[in-house]
């Protein structure tokens, strides 16, 4: 009788829990967000909220913008000469484009890797090591935490543990992609950007980045932009479909994969153009 | 327009096989009726020889459905084409094996002059092989107006089921003698509708196809 009552308990803890659960956060709200590049606009009107701890992939054909709307999230676009933008990015509820906000101030919280693998010609050390000291870290025993977990949670650790002050050109092109995230993972970030992470690299090496991914989300939230249909299908918990700089359609990954709404989705995902 | 030229030439292949599939289940069931009201046992034995047709057409379906899957990596409305695809032919691949059964009563009641002629079976046939003919083709066109008028005919043959199971066991009452023959005949009633039932799925697997949900047209 007891141990019915106990049973009932625990079950009734487990609901609660169960009901507790908080909603995720947004991390990016865009709203009527526009970008030309000169007089070409290469994005119209994009409306997306990206939730906390969750992986987004961005997919569209080739010129759609979704590389151009990565880049403005972490307002690297800046650099391209004759950018106009126009509407509000919130990064936890705050405007990115407010005159107010430096630009390093977000990139701290907001990671990036790239096509290709781009480790800084040093040590693998070094590497890692580099966001924190620009950061003021100076204390080895510190960098030397920081650069274990960051090298870690890039799931290369064990791979590179035994040459650490080696060259990071010496690794292979997967091993200098995760070099990347870890490094990206040293300066604590909130949200980490990935545009087309794996394009370069070979099947095994992406699969390593794809589980990987998988393991980031539980702390970060993830924005991907990938050419890789079948990646964002496995990895991603929601997907956005850019064309001609429009978002066509956001939903669930396993919605946008199994009933789009739209025609133009249906099309491209079963790669009727694109 | 990059399209996917193969991929579409395979869906169109898997789409002729299913056709094959269910011509043949067609075939045979007419055959199997033919034979029953003509007491032809040569003809029931043929039904049972060619059986093994249908199950070389439903593993050639399978085995390009999974070829198709591994090969092409299909997604939404695709994938759905194939998953369905592989549902329908389990489906006729059934109503064939019923073909068989109803050549197998057939041997079973031999030369024993049939009871009474058999216009309620034939009629429960005319309708399921009916149902099936348009249910090809509402998937060949992706119709679901077509498939639900499929799926309510089969209260025609559940009709037919009914008052002839029921006459059946009158006869019985009457004839306690014919008993072998009248088990015989309510089997071949039931192997009919139970053929219109698995038409009936393959209403639903269209309707899930196009609307990307299930639906239950049973009832």
């Amino acid at each position: 009788m007891t141990a019915t009552i106990e049973k009932q308990k625990v079950l009734e803890k487990q609901g609660d829990n169960k009901s507790s659960k908080q909603p995720k956060d947004i991390v990016y709200k865009t709203s009527e967000l526009n970008l030309w590049y000169g007089e070409i606009q290469a994005l119209k009107n994009i409306d997306l909220d990206i939730y906390e701890k969750e992986v987004t992939a961005i997919i569209g054909p080739s010129g759609c913008g979704k590389s151009t709307y990565i880049k403005t999230l972490n307002r690297m676009i800046e650099l391209v000469p004759g950018v106009k933008t126009s509407g509000e990015i919130a990064y936890r509820g705050r405007n990115i484009f407010d005159k107010s906000y430096g630009v390093e101030e977000l990139r701290t919280k907001v990671g990036m890797v790239f096509q290709k693998p781009n480790p800084f010609p040093k040590s693998i050390y070094e590497n890692v090591a580099y966001g924190p000291k620009i950061h003021g870290i100076r204390a080895k025993k510190i960098l030397d935490e920081i650069v274990e977990k960051s090298l870690r949670g890039a799931a290369i650790w064990d791979e590179v543990k035994d040459r650490l002050n080696q060259n990071a050109y010496g690794l292979s092109g997967g091993q200098q992609q995760r070099l990347c995230i870890a490094r990206c993972l040293a300066i604590e970030p909130d949200v980490i950007l990935m545009d087309e992470p794996t394009s370069a690299l070979d099947p095994i090496s992406t699969l390593k980045v794809e589980e990987l991914v998988q393991e980031l989300k539980e702390e970060f939230s993830i924005i991907i932009v990938t050419h890789n249909m079948q990646q964002a299908a496995r990895i991603s918990d929601k997907t956005a479909f850019f064309l001609n700089g429009e978002v066509v359609e956001f939903a669930e990954t396993d919605k946008i994969f199994s009933t789009p709404s739209d025609k133009r989705t249906e099309d491209y995902i079963t790669g009727r153009f694109g | 327009m990059a399209g996917r030229e193969r991929f579409e030439y395979d869906l169109q292949e898997l789409q002729k096989r299913l056709l094959e599939i269910g011509n043949f289940a067609e075939e045979a069931l007419h055959k199997a009726i033919e034979a029953l009201e003509t007491q032809n046992i040569e003809l029931a034995l043929e039904i049972m020889d060619d059986d093994s047709k249908a199950d070389l057409l439903y593993e050639e379906i399978n085995d390009m459905a999974i070829l198709l899957i591994a090969k092409q990596q299909p997604v939404a409305i695709d994938l759905r084409r194939i998953i369905v695809a592989i549902k329908i032919a389990t489906d006729i691949e059934r109503i064939a094996d019923f073909a068989v059964n109803v050549a197998k009563s057939t041997i079973r009641i031999g030369s024993e002059p049939l009871i009474k002629p058999i216009e309620h079976i034939k009629k429960m046939h005319q309708i399921s092989t009916e149902m099936l003919r348009m249910s090809l083709e509402a998937f060949n066109d992706e119709d679901i107006t077509k498939a639900k008028k499929v799926a309510d005919m089969d209260d025609q043959v559940d009709d037919l089921y009914g008052e002839t199971i029921k006459e059946l066991l009158q006869i019985n009452l009457q004839k306690p003698e014919f008993l072998p023959q009248i088990t015989q005949l309510s089997f071949v009633c039931r192997y009919l509708e139970r053929a219109a039932d698995h038409v009936t799925n393959i209403s639903e697997h269209i309707f899930y196809l196009v609307k990307g949900r299930q639906y239950d047209l049973n009832n």
